[in-house]
């Protein structure tokens, strides 16, 4: 199968769903002329021209909003927030505008946005660049939350968010735009609120999204070198939560490790082990375990940076400590 | 004088239309206070010449985005009162089925896209619904109503430097009631008027009597005009005041007694009352004859809204989103 990368893969996501239906544009600060910083809508404009490839200026919270209001009225925008960290002030637009628009006024309008926000860290872009910041949006009612690892994740999701009536946000990590999988050229959609599990194992449930899928993989290639058999399951989609996957997962292993890269104080890892704790607790060899990114700013120093997100190292050593 | 270029149904109609959204306004002051409507209540009385100068510069397919203060905005649009009131009640036979509440009447069918409870924000989701009347290439005017306080926002700035960079069918129509919450736009802005900002996006900046319905139409219908011929924006500044506090039940230490009573002389219904019988439009007694109408129109509709039922318990669950695993809500 043809091999692409995750951002080419999000580029034929956005094309393809602009091709099949004139309602969807984009819009966002240097999505035009420049084709997006990560090159991700390179030559939209000249395809679909610049009523729907809309280069906006830097009002994250203006354009935000005014997509909003164009999905009130029949468009389905996709809007590009050049990092993660200024989704924070556009956060009334996306939390109190498109989150809350169907429920307030009884389900008379919908609110088919997608926010796409770059995040993470690892780029020596420090604090103010660099945030996994899921958290906040899986925290409010209205807003479905996708994080996906892979290329073929990430197109079959994207598309699947636009035709999609309600906002959704999709975190993607910046350091997984260059990286490559597999990505057939037939047409596909994944379903939102499906995880996958990308190995199975039966001694221990490793739980991930966006990045730490990948370091959970190593971490299970690792365990398994010593004879233990991790499961990894990429829930890809944080809200809806797909929470029979996880269910089945650990009913199986009876221990499960929760591992993201965004900080451990009220990360949305904390929600996962506590839904484990509630439901599952009998099945339990062990309590839940979180493995999450340090309580601190993104530093920008690379001698610094790479110690505040997990590595696999760290995913190893907390499920060496549940099989004690 | 501007009266004469209308005729007597038209402005009939602006009469009536006033007398509605006062009417409206009036029962709701009344039913808060007797403590059969919950929540916050913000009426427009005396602010009703720039919603129904605002709406009825529209035609019916074009949209507006209302304000927390927006009862007579959305009534001026077309809104049954009853159904509105019974959105105030918080029942099942309201606009938003209940869930949205006084600050939150909307109705596309209609063209109401929804009042909104976060100061400034409607303003750029007018300007996204201007956005999406160019890109479908429809002809839609959006009117975005937002107050004095609103302008002070980033949005505001944000959404108009937008609206004008891409000649965008909208038209921003400012009731200045001079107070946000309690703090006087004097106190807290620089320039004299807000239409002075327009020069800022190289649009139309306009300052209109808030206090005389004929002066707000006349200065919105042109804006629409230029809108709809795809001329860009106008910001429009309606000079007005509430009579009633932010709030109802709000003491109003921020201003005196003597300057609401000034703006009361000023009012935008006894004006046009006064102007209709002088001109000879219309008798006192056809006039009286709306108001009865009015006031029965108004009654009936708390009674619409009294008789409705509450929302079923489990609808306290339904509509946070369009689709979903369920799990989501449930957990």
């Amino acid at each position: 199968m043809r091999q692409l990368t995750y951002s080419k893969a999000i580029s034929e996501a956005l094309r393809e769903e602009m091709l099949r239906n004139e309602a969807v544009i984009v819009m966002g600060e240097d999505m035009g002329v420049m084709g997006s910083v990560f090159g991700i809508t390179r030559g939209f404009m000249e395809e679909f021209g610049s009523d729907r490839v809309i280069d906006t200026p830097i009002s994250e919270n203006g354009f935000t909003s005014i997509a909003v209001g164009a999905a009130m009225r029949g468009l389905r925008p996709v809007v590009e927030i050049m990092y993660v960290d200024f989704t924070t002030v556009c956060y009334d637009a996306i939390a109190n505008q498109a989150a809350k628009m169907r429920y307030m006024t009884g389900g008379q309008l919908t609110i088919p946005v997608v926010i796409r926000a770059p995040g993470g860290a690892g780029r020596r872009n420090a604090g103010q660049h660099s945030q996994s910041l899921e958290a906040i949006f899986t925290h409010i009612p209205g807003l479905k939350v996708i994080a996906p690892s892979t290329p073929y994740d990430a197109k079959g999701l994207l598309k699947s968010a636009i035709r999609d009536d309600d906002p959704v946000v999709c975190i993607e990590h910046k350091l997984l735009y260059a990286g490559k999988g597999e990505v057939p050229e037939e047409e596909y959609l994944l379903e939102l609120g499906k995880a996958d599990v990308k190995r199975t194992g039966e001694d221990v449930t490793i739980i991930a999204w966006s990045r730490q899928v990948l370091s959970a993989l190593d971490a299970a290639e690792q365990l398994a070198k010593e004879g233990i058999n991790a499961e990894v399951v990429d829930l890809r989609s944080l809200v809806p939560l797909d929470f029979e996957t996880i269910s089945n997962s650990v009913t199986k292993t009876h221990r499960a490790v929760v591992v993201h890269e965004a900080v451990k104080r009220g990360g949305y890892g904390g929600e996962i082990a506590a839904q484990i704790s509630e439901e599952l607790f009998d099945y339990l060899d062990a309590p839940v375990k979180r493995v999450a990114g340090l309580n601190v700013i993104p530093p920008f120093s690379p001698a610094l940076e790479d110690y505040i997100y997990p590595h696999s190292s760290d995913i190893v050593a907390a499920v060496k400590e549940l099989l004690l | 004088m501007i009266i004469k270029k209308y005729n007597r149904e038209t402005l009939l109609r602006f009469y009536r239309e006033m007398k509605r959204v006062r009417g409206f306004d009036t029962k709701a002051s009344e039913l808060f206070t007797k403590a059969m409507i919950a929540g916050n209540i913000h009426t427009c009385i005396g602010q009703e010449a720039t919603a129904v100068g605002g709406c009825l510069a529209l035609n019916p397919s074009d949209f507006i985005v209302a304000t927390h203060r927006g009862h007579g905005q959305c009534l001026a649009k077309g809104g049954d009162p009853g159904m509105m009131m019974a959105e105030l009640f918080g029942k099942e036979t309201g606009y938003c089925r209940g869930k949205g509440g006084s600050m939150h009447i909307a109705n596309v069918d209609i063209g109401i896209l929804g009042a909104n409870g976060i100061v400034g924000a409607g303003i750029p989701i007018g300007v996204g619904s201007a956005l999406a009347s160019k890109i479908l290439k429809t002809m839609e005017v959006t009117l975005v109503f937002f107050g004095d306080g609103a302008s002070n926002t980033g949005e505001f700035h944000e959404a108009l430097n937008m609206a004008s960079a891409w000649d965008l069918p909208v038209v921003f129509l400012c009731e200045n009631n001079k107070y946000a919450v309690s703090v006087n736009i004097d106190r807290v802005t620089k320039v004299k008027d807000i239409a002075e900002r327009a020069k800022g996006y190289g649009i139309p900046g306009v300052i209109t009597d808030g206090c005389d319905v004929l002066a707000v139409h006349e200065t919105v219908k042109k804006a629409v005009k230029r809108a709809r011929a795809g001329q860009g924006p106008t910001l429009v500044e309606a000079k007005t005041y509430r009579y009633h506090g932010h709030y109802e039940g709000d003491p109003q230490v921020y201003r005196t007694k003597e300057e609401v009573l000034e703006w009361k002389n000023r009012d935008a219904i006894e004006r046009l009352r006064k102007e209709i019988i002088e001109a000879g439009f219309a008798l006192e007694e056809e006039l009286a004859g709306i108001d009865k109408e009015v006031k029965e129109e108004m009654e009936a509709a708390v009674l619409f809204a009294q008789n409705s039922p509450y929302p079923e318990k489990k609808e306290v669950m339904t509509d946070v989103y369009a689709s979903d695993n369920e799990r989501g809500v449930a957990r």
